[in-house]
C-alpha cells in the first residue's frame, strides 16, 4: 500500500543514511549478504555497515574492475555482495566485468551507484552520470531501480536482497524529499499511479518525482489535470502502467535525471511505440555533459524543474488530436 | 588429496586431455590450440588427484574450485572434464557447434563442471579471489585454483586482484601463470614484456614460485608446498611452450589460434603416443 505525504519536504534522512540502515536491516536476516567498497564507503554512507558487521565488510581500496569481478566470484560461491561505489564508477567504469563477471555468468551481484546525475553537484562534469541507465538497460536480465526517498529505498533494498540476480540501484547519496509515509510499501517492476488526473501524465523516477508532483500542482491552476506516475523500476518497466496511462490520458511526459538517450523516457517510447502510439515530451539531459555548480542551478540547467515539465506537458496536450 | 600422487598416471591424463582437446578443436576446424596445449599438464595434476571434486555434483560446496580466467582455452578444460566424467566425451565434438554446451570460451552457466564464465582477460582472476574470500567466510576449507596467461598480465585487473588477494592474506588462493611467452599478436617481449612475473607476485606479497609448467611432477611438488605456506597468497609461474605436445602447433611460431582438420588432430595423437611411449611426453627438452 502506498501513501503519498500531504506536504512534500526535504527529509530529514539522507539517501544513503537510510540505504546503509535498510541494509543492515537485511543483513541481521540474511548472513550470506557482504559489502565491498571502493574507498567511497565515506562518501557512500556505508561506514555503519562495517562497524555493524565488521568481517562482513570490504574495502578494497581504488579497484572497482577488481571489486566487480570479485562480486561475482562471491556471489558463486553463496554470497550475496552488495558493490557501492559513485554511479559514474559503478557502470561505465566497471561495464565490462558487471556484463561478464556478473550478469552473463548469472550471479546474484547488487550494484549501488550513489550521486546520480545532477546530484554529483560540486563533483561536476567528469562525476556526473547521466548515462549510466542508458548503458545499463541495455545488459540483458539486469534490473534497474531508482528510488524516489528513504521510505522507498527501504522497500527497495529489502527486494533487492531477496531477490536473485543482478540490480543497478542509483541514487542521489544526501538530499531528497520524503513523498510517501513511513508503512508504504512497493513492488519492483510495478509503477505507483501517485496521483490521479486525466489531461497528461507525468512519468517520473528519482528526483524528478518530486518535480513532477509540484508540475502537477501547477498545471492544476492553470485548470490541466495531471496524473503523476513513479516509475521507479526503470528496468523491466511497467508496461501495462505505460499503456494504461497514455490509453486514459492521451499525452505524456517523461522526467529524468540523465541523458533522455536510453534511460526512461526512451524505455516509455519504445513501449509506446509498439502499443498506443501516444503524443510524448521527454524531460531530461538532451545528450550533454555534466557541469559542476549546486544541485538546485544544475537542474534548472538542464531543465529537470516543474517548469519545464509544465511546458512539456503542455506541449504533449497539445499535439492529441 | 595430495598424498602419494600416482604420476605416471597424471602424465597418461595429461597426454589424453592433449589428445582430446586436438581432436575437439580439430572437429570444430579452428580454436585455440596453442594455449589450451600449453596448459594440459597444469589441468592433469588439478583434476588428476589434487583437487577435491565430485563430477557426479560439481556444485558440492566443499569441492575446490578452479577459475580458468584464460578463457579462451576452453576446450582443453573440456577435454579434462569430459574425461572426468562431468559429461559425456560426446559432446567434445560439439565444441562451438550451435547450440553446444561447450563454446571456445568457458561458459559457467552452459558447462558442467566451469566454475566461472570467462573470457575477458583479467576478469577470473578477481572472480576466483571472490569465491576464495566467499569460501573463507563461509568456514570452507576449499581451495581456489586460477590459471591465468602470461599476456593476460598486460591487464591492470591483474595487479588489482593481486593487491587485493594480498590484503585479504588468500591462503588457500593459487594462481598459475601459463608463462608461454606468447600472446596473440606475437612474443610477449615484442609487444608488452610482462618483466620477471615471479618478482612482480613476490612484491604484491604472494608467496612465489616458478617450475618447468610441462612437468607434473614439478608443478604437483610446487602446490604442495604452496599449501604449507599460510597467511599469503600463492603463484607458481608456468614456464611452458605454446602449443607444446601438438606437433603442428609446436611448428609454428603464430600458434594461439589455428585452423586444422581431424586428420592433422589425428596425426597430432599419434604423435603424442609416439612421445609417450620413447619418454619424450610432452616434448621439449622433457625426459621421463
Amino acid at each position: 500500500m502506498v501513501k503519498l505525504r500531504k506536504e512534500i519536504a526535504v527529509s530529514p534522512e539522507e539517501m544513503r543514511s537510510a540505504y546503509c540502515n535498510a541494509l543492515i536491516e537485511e543483513a541481521k536476516k540474511n548472513d550470506k549478504i557482504v559489502t565491498l567498497d571502493c574507498d567511497l564507503s565515506s562518501s557512500c554512507g556505508t561506514k555503519p555497515f562495517k562497524k555493524a558487521f565488521p568481517d562482513r565488510a570490504f574495502n578494497m581500496g581504488i579497484q572497482e574492475q577488481n571489486a566487480c569481478a570479485m562480486a561475482g566470484g562471491l556471489s558463486a560461491s553463496g554470497m550475496i555482495p552488495f558493490l557501492h561505489t559513485f554511479a559514474v564508477f559503478a557502470t561505465r567504469r566497471i561495464y565490462d566485468q558487471i556484463f561478464l563477471s556478473c550478469a552473463y555468468a548469472g550471479q546474484n551481484v547488487k550494484i549501488i551507484g550513489g550521486d546520480a546525475g545532477v546530484s554529483a553537484a560540486f563533483n561536476g562534469g567528469t562525476h556526473m552520470a547521466f548515462e549510466d541507465i542508458g548503458i545499463m538497460r541495455v545488459m540483458p536480465h539486469v534490473t534497474i531501480v531508482e528510488p524516489s526517498d528513504p521510505t522507498m529505498m527501504r522497500s527497495v533494498v529489502r527486494q533487492t536482497a531477496e531477490t536473485y540476480g543482478v540490480f543497478y540501484l542509483r541514487m542521489p547519496r544526501k538530499t531528497v524529499c520524503d513523498i510517501y509515509e513511513p508503512d508504504s510499501e512497493f513492488t519492483i517492476g510495478k509503477a505507483e499511479i501517485i496521483r490521479d488526473g486525466s489531461d497528461v501524465t507525468l512519468i517520473a523516477a528519482g528526483l524528478e518525482v518530486a518535480q513532477a508532483l509540484k508540475a502537477a500542482d501547477q498545471l492544476g491552476r492553470q485548470g490541466i489535470s495531471a496524473r503523476v506516475v513513479d516509475m521507479f523500476t526503470i528496468k523491466p518497466v511497467d508496461k501495462e502502467c505505460i499503456v494504461k496511462c497514455a490509453e486514459e490520458t492521451g499525452a505524456i511526459v517523461t522526467c529524468e535525471n540523465e541523458n533522455i538517450i536510453g534511460g526512461l523516457g526512451s524505455a516509455v517510447a519504445e513501449v509506446l511505440a509498439e502499443s498506443v502510439p501516444t503524443p510524448m515530451e521527454r524531460i531530461g539531459v538532451q545528450d550533454e555533459f555534466g557541469e559542476v555548480g549546486p544541485q538546485s542551478y544544475l537542474e534548472k540547467r538542464f531543465e529537470l524543474t516543474s517548469e519545464f515539465i509544465v511546458e512539456k506537458a503542455k506541449k504533449a496536450i497539445a499535439r492529441k488530436r | 588429496m595430495d598424498n602419494k600422487p600416482d604420476f605416471e598416471k597424471i602424465r597418461q591424463f595429461s597426454a589424453d586431455i592433449r589428445k582430446e582437446m586436438v581432436r575437439a578443436i580439430g572437429t570444430a576446424g579452428f580454436g585455440h590450440i596453442g594455449g589450451s596445449a600449453s596448459i594440459a599438464d597444469v589441468l592433469a595434476v588439478l583434476y588428476g588427484g589434487m583437487m577435491k571434486i565430485n563430477p557426479a555434483d560439481p556444485h558440492w560446496e566443499e569441492r575446490d574450485w578452479l577459475v580458468l580466467s584464460k578463457g579462451h582455452c576452453g576446450p582443453a578444460l573440456y577435454a579434462a572434464l569430459a574425461l572426468k566424467g562431468y559429461f559425456p566425451m560426446e559432446e567434445l565434438k560439439t565444441v562451438n557447434k550451435p547450440g553446444t554446451s561447450l563454446p571456445s570460451h568457458a561458459d559457467g552457466r552452459k558447462t558442467q563442471g566451469v566454475d566461472m564464465s570467462t573470457g575477458s582477460l583479467g576478469q577470473g582472476m578477481s572472480s576466483a579471489i571472490g569465491i576464495a574470500l566467499g569460501n573463507k567466510l563461509q568456514k570452507r576449507e576449499s581451495y581456489t585454483y586460477c590459471i591465468i596467461g602470461d599476456g593476460e598480465t598486460n591487464e591492470g585487473e591483474i595487479w588489482e586482484g593481486a593487491e587485493a588477494a594480498n590484503s585479504l592474506k588468500l591462503d588457500h588462493f593459487i594462481v598459475f601463470v601459463d608463462w608461454n611467452k606468447k600472446q596473440l599478436d606475437g612474443r610477449l617481449e615484442d609487444i608488452c614484456p610482462p618483466l620477471d612475473l615471479e618478482e612482480k607476485f613476490k612484491a604484491f606479497g604472494f608467496d612465489a614460485q616458478k617450475v618447468k609448467g610441462y612437468d607434473t611432477r614439478e608443478i604437483w611438488n610446487a602446490v604442495v608446498k604452496a599449501k604449507a605456506v599460510t597467511g599469503k597468497p600463492h603463484v607458481i609461474i608456468l614456464d611452458t611452450i605454446k602449443g607444446l605436445g601438438i606437433n603442428f602447433a609446436e611448428q609454428q611460431e603464430f600458434n594461439h589460434y589455428m585452423t586444422f582438420g581431424t586428420e592433422e588432430a589425428e596425426k597430432a595423437c599419434d604423435e603424442i603416443d609416439k612421445r609417450l611411449k620413447d619418454g619424450t611426453y610432452p616434448g621439449g627438452d622433457f625426459k621421463w
